[in-house]
């Protein structure tokens, strides 16, 4: 197998960090993974973007031309790589900042209201998690469990309140996808 | 087996070359290789090492060239105008016998360029760049890990040979993260020979006579017979180095190859997305990936280029730099034809299947 | 028979290739002297520049390296940061020093590294054969200023003293001059102090000799002294720029 996923926000909505957990996860679970950010002045304000690959063989091209999921956190991106996704894959979209949608047919296509989900939940923080949880809920590309150790490790100690608003997150995310 | 560490090229190689042994930095900020340069600042404290932001890229190699000279393992970083800027040290490093350790994340050129990945210092880093006769080792990776492993190597060669070596990255391996295994830091044991092992020339605290030592670190011989032996005795080296460090790795070649790609770095790596797609659909495609572009594998080239071998495919991102190389190993027995992106921009797997199929533009 | 004086064991025993009347000779006698008399020889390094004094790498018997035009106080930063139980000094010209080399000796300077920088200002380019400097005076006749120096055109000559003094972390700095018997005993002081505080690790030391090219001036010895001491002091003032071990030092 081999998944591509291109996660592309504004600056600071945290695309590349969905990009690195979905990465770290992957890598948790005995997957080979890529993870490549768009860098420089782009990420200052405009669509900050990253390809990640996750496969069972060694990945050769780190880049992602289609991605089989896009993550959309806001319209610019769904704009910029929308017509990239390919033929029955993935389109996961925060519809509180994609006004416009996508007009594509041949699609998946998951619409969550991140910002107003994450903001029930406590922190625009996990926003980002939700996402993730949407990715792990619709194709099981990589295991909750090692997600979840994963910021256990880093987060139990350094701010357990937020580790435990990022489970909330993964889970309510697993939730919408499983939909 | 060591842990798994996610982790950035820029990163990995910094970390890569602090186990390695490495406690002198120097260098200075540039995109897309400032992980590299923070790495240093926020890890060398911590192992009693030196890291010095220099005021330009042209005092850091000097730094370079001045640490080297006492005998340590010295590292400095850049990306392409930043390397332009390094070629004078590295030409008197070069000349003074010195080992140091030079990495290049490439970007677009020439002059300002952008900030993109690009294979555009081929010829800078494997012909020369600065002045005289002089070979730099050129280490060419093409995935993080190895990216990493070729720390180790490149300080074991340039002490090995008192020549400096250069990793010959670009932009997309310094940015991307992928797992990496990291070796050993080396023990108190290893550090200390480490650190003595170039006693015999450079400079360290001093005796009275009769143990005095006079030690010059030095590329200057004014009298032209003895800067001939001193130029001779370093084309020997290179003899030396082309002889026994030539590396490269061979991907899918067999006797069914129609076609033969060459290519290094972020290029071979994908292309072998487009072999292994190829192979799929039942046409069989070798690739011969340079792990040292300097020394050349010309042999490793013209061994392969079997009885079904139709024509000799080279992808870059530049003008078709390796192409001269390519064409010396081929020497003229097939067509030798060029794929190349420029400008900071990828080729796309199917790009580089339609070059090999002859089908680009259908 | 009693030895009252000989090289000092910081000069090795071959002969200096300066010019008749140069007084890059005395400057060298008299940092081998204050290494010896510090007992400095034996953890020193020297960085040569390129200029007249290239080869004082043969000269000066501690370790030495030879640095490119104007980079020898980079060099210095990486030998004295790789190995800081040793001392290291640079020896520089005008050019080398304050042309292509300004970054190098500034930042040097501003980052306080632990060396010494014993710098030569006969206000020319003396290797390459008398072209101008940028301590060259106004007026001045150099083969790349025939006409005189033209400080409309190319600016003043550089004060090199007073610009480090403008930085704080230097801890001594101070200009003297090879221009007689007098001044060169005093310089010997100046320069034994600087070495002093390298010993002592104390900061950055800065020493300027005020010298003379008899050579590409086209005068003869004494009178290249004398043409110094009425046109050179007047623009480069002798005395001491920093002390920060002087209780209200400068």
């Amino acid at each position: 197998m081999k998944t591509e996923i291109i996660s592309s926000g504004f600056g600071g909505q945290g695309a590349l960090t969905i990009g690195k957990f979905l990465a770290k996860a992957g890598m948790g679970d005995g997957l080979n993974v890529s993870w490549l950010p768009s860098y420089g002045p782009e990420m200052r304000g405009g669509t900050a973007n990253v390809s990640v690959v996750i496969a069972d063989r060694a990945i050769a091209s780190p880049l992602v031309s289609y991605p089989d999921i896009l993550i959309a956190l806001n319209q610019p991106s769904i704009d910029k790589f929308g017509s990239d996704i390919k033929e029955k894959g993935l389109l996961i979209y925060n519809t509180d900042m994609c006004p416009h949608g996508t007009k594509r047919k041949d699609i998946d296509v998951i619409e969550a209201p991140m910002n107003s989900i994450a903001r029930e939940i406590g922190s625009m923080k996990v926003l980002n998690m939700v996402a993730i949880g949407i990715v792990i809920g619709k194709t099981g590309l990589v295991k909750y469990e090692t997600l979840e150790n994963d910021l256990t490790g880093f987060l139990q100690k350094k701010n357990p309140d937020l580790l435990e608003l990022n489970l909330i997150a993964i889970k309510k995310g697993i939730e919408i996808g499983k939909k | 087996m060591a842990e798994k560490i996610l982790m950035k090229g820029n990163e990995a190689v910094a970390e890569a070359a602090i186990r390695a042994g490495c406690r002198l930095y120097f260098a200075y900020p540039i995109t897309p290789q400032s992980e590299l340069i923070e790495y240093m600042a926020k890890m060398m404290p911590k192992v009693d090492g030196v890291f010095v932001q220099a005021e330009s890229e042209v005092a850091a190699i000097n730094m370079v060239y001045g640490a080297s000279g006492t005998g340590r393992r010295v590292m400095t970083s850049s990306s392409s105008p930043g390397i332009s800027l390094k070629m004078e040290g590295i030409s008197y490093i070069a000349g003074a016998n010195l080992p140091a350790v030079i990495v290049n994340v490439q970007r677009g050129g020439p002059g300002l360029g952008d900030i993109q990945p690009a294979q555009g210092d081929y010829f800078q880093a494997t012909k020369g760049g600065g002045h005289g006769d002089y070979r730099l080792i050129v280490l060419a990776p093409s995935t993080v890990q190895e990216f990493a492993d070729m720390a180790d190597l490149a300080f074991d060669l340039a002490d090995k040979y008192r020549n400096p070596v250069m990793i010959l990255s670009d932009g997309l391996l310094g940015q991307m993260m992928e797992p990496v295994e990291f070796k050993p830091s080396k023990t108190k044991e290893e550090m200390e020979a480490l650190d003595k092992q170039h006693y015999d020339w450079c400079m360290y605290p001093n005796e009275d006579e009769p143990n005095h030592h006079h030690h010059e670190i030095n590329s200057l011989e004014i009298d032209p017979l003895i800067l001939e032996q001193h130029v001779i005795k370093l084309g020997k080296k290179y003899d030396k180095i082309e002889k026994n460090e030539i590396r490269y790795e061979e991907y899918n070649i067999s006797d069914e190859n129609e076609v033969v790609v060459v290519a290094f770095g972020t290029a071979a790596r994908i292309a072998k997305s487009a072999i292994d797609q190829l192979q799929e659909e039942g046409t069989s495609i070798g690739m011969i990936r340079p792990i040292t572009v300097w020394p050349y594998p010309y042999e490793a080239i013209s061994n392969v280029l079997h009885e079904k071998v139709r024509k000799v495919v080279v992808c870059e991102l530049n003008l078709g730099q390796m192409v001269e190389d390519v064409k010396l190993a081929v020497n003229g027995k097939l067509p030798v034809e060029f794929l190349g992106k420029v400008g900071g921009i990828l080729f796309t797997p199917d790009e580089i299947k339609a070059k090999i199929l002859g089908t680009e533009g259908e | 028979m009693e030895i009252i004086a000989q090289r000092p064991k910081s000069l090795t025993d071959l002969q200096f290739t300066y010019c008749p009347g140069c007084t890059h000779g005395i400057s060298h006698r008299l940092i081998a002297e204050a290494m010896d008399e510090l007992d400095m020889r034996n953890n020193m390094m020297g960085v040569a520049p390129v200029g007249c004094s290239v080869f004082a790498y043969k000269f000066f018997d501690c370790d030495m390296a030879e640095a490119a035009h104007g980079r020898a106080p980079a060099l210095a930063t990486g030998m004295k940061r790789s190995r800081p139980n040793m001392h290291v000094f640079t020896y520089q010209g005008d050019g080398d020093l304050a042309a292509i080399g300004t970054a190098e000796i500034i930042h040097a300077a501003n980052r306080g590294e632990h060396i010494t920088v014993f710098f030569v200002n006969n206000a020319i380019y003396g290797m390459t054969g008398g072209q101008m400097a940028p301590t060259t005076l106004p007026g001045m006749k150099t083969s790349t200023s025939p006409y005189g120096r033209d400080e409309k055109d190319i600016g003043y000559p550089i004060k090199v003293c007073e610009l480090l003094s403008s930085l704080v972390a230097p801890y001594f700095i101070e200009r003297v001059s090879l221009l007689s018997p007098q001044d060169i005993m005093k310089a010997k002081k100046v320069v034994k102090k600087a070495l002093q505080f390298n010993k002592e690790e104390r900061g950055f030391t800065f020493v300027e000799f005020v010298s003379t090219c008899p050579t590409n001036w086209g005068l003869a010895p004494i009178d290249a002294m004398k043409w110094a001491k009425e046109n050179m002091l007047p623009f480069f003032p002798l005395g001491n720029y920093r002390d920060k071990s002087v209780e209200g030092g400068k």
